[in-house]
């Protein structure tokens, strides 16, 4: 077993090699469909505005040698105005493909949390920057909610719930390393491997 | 006389929704349970597995969603004669803005146009409500909650198929079926459970693929045809070695359910709903008393 603390580091990340089992600790954020697409067109594209000045410096702050997470969560307000996570698990990633290699370059983020993959261009964005994806068990929501120790802010909740960006303090969130910084992943396998055996099966 | 029109179910619909959220049915459990027997010791396949299983027991004993996406609410109502189906229909959607009050639902109803989340999982035909006169003289209501990471590799084929070699036969309908088990990969959160359905349009063809997702996965096939292909479907896909989450592995499929419908001439459509593990269903039976109702749920 494998405890890594948010920000991670060059080393740590190359140490890492895909079929690890890795429990994250520390400052994550999450970010799905919504805030690929916001931040892409409002931060990386073009210069943000002086209202978005600071969300892009918060952005800038949580996310460098951070961690994004792809998940829509079940949210629970207090009457004190906290907010806490109920149900959590990962959305799947290949619809931010277009978007991420991008982010992880332009906020140097280390790792991005999702389930299903990703394809080549984020695959070769971990290969250079370094960082890796790692894999949630997808639909495993009480359990990861669990992890889920503090939100410690929320932005764009104008996007509402599910695809605000929440600011979260995770504890040993167990995840699977599924792409790595050496240019391998596990769901291009899988997928070759499916490819070959399904051949067989229609030629039968 | 009691009538069913004068008691206000939306409490109990409430419970049903919660039910949905929080407790998988038995037999997804039992068969999540022996595929992890199934996979190599200390494989990524059997860890996944076994951390579904602590999740479901988690959330059936904190009572919190088994899944964050609960997905599209799909109601099936079945209802004898009398019944006020537009008075069903607004406490449905009452109930539903009250669950997710609860947080037993994520709010997921989103304006196509706006993009705005109506908060409260109501919008336009949000939630779905199939409404059904029957000959009994009690209520049922199924209830499934459908993801929308397993909708999204949901799918329809229009047969014949060149490319797959998929004639208008039961053999091109399991060549097209088996090729959306490849195509999804792990993507609808593996292992899933297929429901099938031939025929029909377009549309009547996917309703028919999600009804037969109500069923229970150790039920057989009246149709001995369509049985044998739900087993060699099943069979073949967990042979594709796609594994839970995609992580390769030995079970990609929990069950295969087909039902086929009349088709015009010209048309031969196969739909597949594809179901994640979180096969989230509950039913409720609503009976009559002398002076009130009683409800059971399932």
């Amino acid at each position: 077993m494998r405890r890594l603390t948010v920000p991670i580091s060059d080393e740590e990340i190359r140490s890492l090699h895909v079929g690890d089992t890795v429990y994250l600790n520390g400052v994550i954020m999450t970010g799905r469909d919504a805030a690929h697409k916001f931040m892409i067109e409002h931060f990386i594209r073009q210069a943000p505005t002086p209202e978005e000045q600071p969300l892009h410096d918060e952005l800038k702050r949580v996310l460098d040698g951070g961690v994004i997470y792809h998940c829509g969560p079940v949210v629970k307000k207090h009457e004190d105005g906290s907010w806490s996570f109920v149900a959590a698990g990962p959305t799947t990633s290949i619809r931010e493909e277009v978007y991420q290699a991008d982010v992880i370059r332009y906020f140097n983020l280390k790792g991005v949390i999702g389930k299903g993959g990703m394809a080549g261009r984020t695959l070769k964005a971990c290969q250079e920057q370094p960082a890796v994806y790692f894999h949630a068990i997808g639909g495993a929501a009480s359990l990861i909610a669990q992890s889920v120790k503090e939100v410690v802010a929320v932005h764009k909740l104008d996007f509402g719930v599910p695809e605000a960006m929440w600011v979260i303090r995770v504890e040993d969130f167990p995840v699977v390393v599924t792409m790595d910084s050496h240019g391998q992943s596990i769901h291009d396998k899988v997928q070759e491997a499916s490819k070959a055996k399904f051949e067989e099966l229609l030629a039968a | 006389m009691t009538e069913f029109n004068s008691f206000d179910l939306t409490e109990n619909l409430v419970e049903l929704v919660r039910r949905a959220a929080t407790i998988l049915p038995a037999d997804m459990e039992g068969a999540l349970s022996k595929a992890t027997k199934k996979e190599d010791a200390n494989s990524a396949a059997e860890g996944a597995l076994n951390t579904i299983l602590d999740n479901v027991k988690m959330a059936r004993e904190n009572s919190t969603p088994i899944c964050q996406d609960t997905g599209t609410p799909i109601f099936e109502i079945f209802y004898p004669l009398g019944v006020s189906t537009r008075k069903v229909a607004d406490q449905i959607r009452d109930a539903v803005a009250i669950a997710t009050e609860r947080s037993y639902l994520r709010p997921n109803a989103v304006d196509s146009l706006t993009g705005q989340n109506s908060g409260d999982n109501t919008g336009i035909d949000f939630p779905t409500m199939h409404f059904h006169e029957w000959d009994e003289d009690h209520i049922h209501v199924d209830l499934l909650l459908k993801g929308g990471g397993c909708e999204n590799v949901s799918t329809q084929y229009k047969l014949p198929n060149g490319g797959l070699g998929a004639g208008r036969d039961l053999e091109g309908v399991r060549r097209v079926v088996l090729d959306s088990v490849y195509q999804a990969q792990g993507k609808g959160c593996a292992p899933g459970v297929l429901g099938v359905a031939i025929g029909g349009d377009r549309g009547a063809s996917y309703i028919k693929s999600k009804e037969q997702l109500f069923r229970k996965l150790e039920d057989t096939n009246p149709v001995p045809e369509l049985a044998e292909l739900e087993e060699r479907i099943l069979e073949e896909g967990n042979e594709l070695g796609i594994g839970p989450m995609g992580f390769g592995g030995k079970t990609t499929l929990l069950g295969v359910k087909i039902g086929a419908l009349h088709r015009l001439p010209a048309s031969y459509f196969v739909s597949i709903a594809y179901m994640c593990w979180a096969n989230r269903r509950a039913s409720m039976d609503v009976t009559l008393t002398d002076d009130n109702v009683e409800v059971q749920y399932a």
